[in-house]
C-alpha cells in the first residue's frame, strides 16, 4: 500500500465520521449545507435532497449533491479533499444504481508550472477520482477519464482565486 | 546556400500567413560592439541593413549605430574612407548594394575593420523574392556574426510556437505557427478549436510533432512544414505527450500513460512501435535528448516535487540532476550539452534556470511570475521562453548571459510554448 492510497482511504474514513450533513464549500466560496446523498441517488426521481419532490431524473435534480459536479484540488496535489467526500459519495451510490449510466471525469489543474507536467497531474487527479468511486461500488466500465492539464481553464484569470477554480475534476455524464 | 533559397522557394505555397509578431528590445546590453551597417545602395523591396543591424542588435553583441548618426553612406569598400567611422568609435562597418529587380536580385556586401582599415569579408548572393531579400539579410547576419564574434549566428532560423485567441462565449482557438526569428512572416500550420501544445522540430528543420487534442483525447501529430503533410503517429489509451525527436530525426521521446500512470517511451516514428524507457509510479513526462542521443532528461515528481532526472536512452536508473528549488520541470539542452534550460519556482514565481552540467552552477535568467517552456537557440546564444506580461501571453528572448532581452508580442491574443528551430541548411 502506497502513501496515496492511504491518504485516499484516510480521507474516505474522515468522510465516513463527519457523516450525513457536513457542509460543502461552493464554487463562490461559501459554505452551503449538504445532506447524506446515500438515499438520493438511487434510481430516476428519487427524493431530492432538499426534501421537496423532484419528478425529473435525480442526476438533473438542482437541490441533489448529484447537481454538484465539480471538486477541487490543492496546488500540485491530486488527493481527494474532505468537502469532496459527500458529492463524490453521491456520485458513487448513484452510478454504483445505475449501470448503464456512465461518466467522464475530466482532469484539470491551474496554469503555474509547465504544461505536460500538469497534464500528468490532471490525469492523477482524474484516477483519483475514479478510485474512488470503484471504491464505491461503480463498475470500470462506467468510469473513462480525460486531463485537459492547464488548457481548459474554467476561470481565464491569472490569480489565486482562478487558480483555485481551475485546479478541479469535473464529473461529465 | 543554394539549398536554403530553394526551401524558401517552396516555404508557403500552401499556408496561411498569420497576425505578426512584434519585437521590442526590453533589456539593452553594455559592452556591447560598436558596429555602422550602412543602408544598402540600390532599390530593394526590403531595408536589407536594417534587418541586419535588428538581427545584430537583438543578440546583445553588437551595438549598432543608428543611420541618423552616419555621416557619409558608402555602398562599397573602395567609397570608404575609415577616419569617418573611427571618428564615430566605430569598430566595424557593413558595406553593401543590391541590384536587379523582381525574380533576379543580386545582393552583395563586405565587412570591414574600421582600426585595421581593411575588409574582413566579402559576400555575393541572388534572391529571387522579397522573402529571400529577408532570408539573405538574416543569412548575412550570420556570417558577419560569426565573422567577429568566432560562434556560429543562429538569425537565418525559425521559432515554432502556440497562438490563442479566445473568442467572446471563452473558448479558444490555438494554431501552431512558424515565424523567422525575428518574429516576421508567420505561417499558420495547424489550428484547432481544441488544445494543442507541446511542439518539438525535427533536426533537419522540416517536420514538427506536437499534441492534438482534435479528436477529444490528446494524440501526437507529426506535420511536414513544407507540404503540410500530416500524421497521427501515437494515439494510445490516456496520455500521449510531450514529442521530442531525437538527434538522428528517427525517434521521438513520448510520454504515455496508456499502463496506467504516465511514463517516457520512445516511438520509432516510420514503424510506430514503442519502447518503455521509464517505469515508475509517478509521473516521469518531458523527455528531451542529450545532444549525442545517448541519454534523455526529464521531469519526475518520484523524490515527492518535480525536478529534473537523467536516463540513459536504452532505459536503466534515472539519476537526478536538478537539488536546487522545489519545482524543476520542462527542461532541454544547448545544442552543445553544456547547459539545461527549465523551469523553475522561485518562492512563488515561476522562472527561467539554466544549470551549467559542468561546473553544477545554476542561475535564473528571468524575473516573471509566469515564465515557462525555454527553449536554447540553436548556436546557445539566447534563449526563447514563454512569459505573461500586461495580462497577455507573450515571448521574451534573452541572451545567455542574461543580459539581454527582447519581447515579441501579438497583436491580438497570446502567444505560447516557443520552440527554436535547428540551424538551416547552408
Amino acid at each position: 500500500m502506497n502513501t496515496r492510497t492511504l491518504a485516499l482511504a484516510a480521507f474516505a474514513a474522515l468522510a465516513l465520521a463527519l457523516g450525513g450533513c457536513s457542509s460543502m464549500k461552493k464554487s463562490d466560496g461559501t459554505e452551503a449545507p449538504v445532506s447524506d446523498a446515500t438515499g438520493a441517488g438511487a434510481g430516476a426521481g428519487g427524493v431530492g435532497a432538499g426534501g421537496g419532490r423532484w419528478s425529473g431524473g435525480a442526476l438533473d435534480d438542482p437541490s441533489s449533491p448529484l447537481s454538484k459536479r465539480v471538486l477541487f484540488f490543492e496546488y500540485d496535489s491530486a488527493e481527494l479533499r474532505a468537502d469532496s467526500m459527500d458529492v463524490l459519495r453521491a456520485h458513487g451510490s448513484y452510478l454504483a444504481g445505475n449501470r448503464g449510466t456512465n461518466v467522464t471525469v475530466e482532469g484539470h489543474c491551474d496554469e503555474r508550472g509547465s504544461r505536460e507536467y500538469n497534464l500528468a497531474l490532471g490525469e492523477r487527479r482524474a484516477q483519483a477520482v475514479k478510485r474512488y468511486l470503484e471504491a464505491d461500488g461503480v463498475s470500470a466500465a462506467q468510469i473513462s477519464i480525460i486531463s485537459y492539464g492547464e488548457e481548459r481553464p474554467a476561470d481565464p484569470g491569472h490569480d489565486e482565486s482562478a487558480w483555485a477554480q481551475n485546479r478541479r475534476a469535473v464529473l461529465v455524464y | 546556400m543554394k539549398r536554403l533559397l530553394l526551401l524558401i522557394a517552396l516555404w508557403g505555397w500552401h499556408l496561411t500567413a498569420a497576425a505578426g509578431l512584434t519585437i521590442e528590445i526590453t533589456e539593452g546590453a553594455q559592452g556591447a560592439l560598436p558596429i555602422a551597417v550602412v543602408p544598402f545602395g540600390g532599390t530593394s523591396p526590403e531595408d536589407v541593413a536594417g534587418i541586419i543591424a535588428n538581427d545584430l542588435k537583438r543578440s546583445g553583441r553588437f551595438r549598432p549605430l543608428p543611420v541618423a548618426d552616419m555621416l557619409v553612406k558608402p555602398h562599397q569598400a573602395s567609397e570608404v574612407d575609415y577616419r569617418d567611422w573611427r571618428a564615430l568609435k566605430q569598430e566595424s562597418l557593413v558595406v553593401g548594394q543590391v541590384n536587379g529587380g523582381p525574380g533576379n536580385y543580386q545582393v552583395r556586401v563586405e565587412l570591414l575593420d574600421v582600426f585595421r582599415g581593411q575588409g574582413l569579408g566579402s559576400w555575393q548572393f541572388n534572391a529571387a523574392s522579397q522573402r529571400d531579400l529577408r532570408a539573405t539579410a538574416h543569412h548575412i547576419a550570420d556570417l558577419v556574426y560569426e565573422a567577429l564574434t568566432g560562434e556560429r549566428g543562429a538569425f537565418a532560423t525559425r521559432i515554432a510556437y502556440i497562438t490563442g485567441l479566445r473568442s467572446a462565449d471563452g473558448k479558444e482557438r490555438v494554431a501552431v505557427q512558424v515565424a523567422d526569428s525575428d518574429g516576421a512572416s508567420p505561417q499558420t500550420i495547424f489550428s484547432s478549436t481544441e488544445p494543442v501544445l507541446s511542439i518539438s522540430w525535427s533536426p533537419d528543420g522540416r517536420r514538427l510533432a506536437y499534441v492534438s487534442f482534435e479528436n477529444r483525447k490528446p494524440a501526437i501529430f507529426v506535420q511536414d512544414v513544407y507540404s503540410g503533410q500530416r500524421q497521427k503517429v501515437a494515439d494510445f489509451p490516456g496520455i500521449n505527450g510531450a514529442p521530442a525527436w531525437s538527434p538522428d530525426g528517427r525517434e521521438l521521446a513520448v510520454t504515455l500513460s496508456k499502463d496506467g500512470n504516465p511514463d517516457i517511451f520512445v516511438l520509432d516514428v516510420a514503424s510506430g512501435s514503442v519502447r518503455p524507457v521509464t517505469r515508475h509510479p509517478a509521473i516521469d513526462t518531458e523527455p528531451a535528448w542529450s545532444p549525442d542521443g545517448r541519454s534523455i532528461i526529464f521531469t519526475s515528481d518520484r523524490g515527492g516535487q518535480p525536478q529534473i532526472y537523467k536516463v540513459s536512452a536504452a532505459g536503466g536508473e534515472p539519476q537526478r540532476i536538478t537539488f536546487e528549488g522545489k519545482y524543476n520541470a520542462k527542461a532541454s539542452y544547448s545544442r552543445d550539452g553544456r547547459y539545461i534550460a527549465m523551469v523553475t519556482r522561485d518562492g512563488g514565481d515561476f522562472r527561467i534556470g539554466v544549470l551549467d552540467t559542468s561546473s553544477k552552477a545554476f542561475r535564473t535568467v528571468s524575473d516573471g511570475p509566469l515564465d515557462e517552456s525555454p527553449s536554447f537557440a540553436p548556436n546557445g546564444s539566447m534563449i526563447i521562453y514563454a512569459a505573461r506580461a500586461q495580462g497577455r501571453g507573450v515571448l521574451y528572448a534573452v541572451s545567455a548571459d542574461g543580459r539581454t532581452r527582447h519581447r515579441l508580442t501579438l497583436d491580438v491574443g497570446d502567444v505560447r510554448e516557443p520552440v527554436w528551430s535547428p540551424f538551416s541548411n547552408r
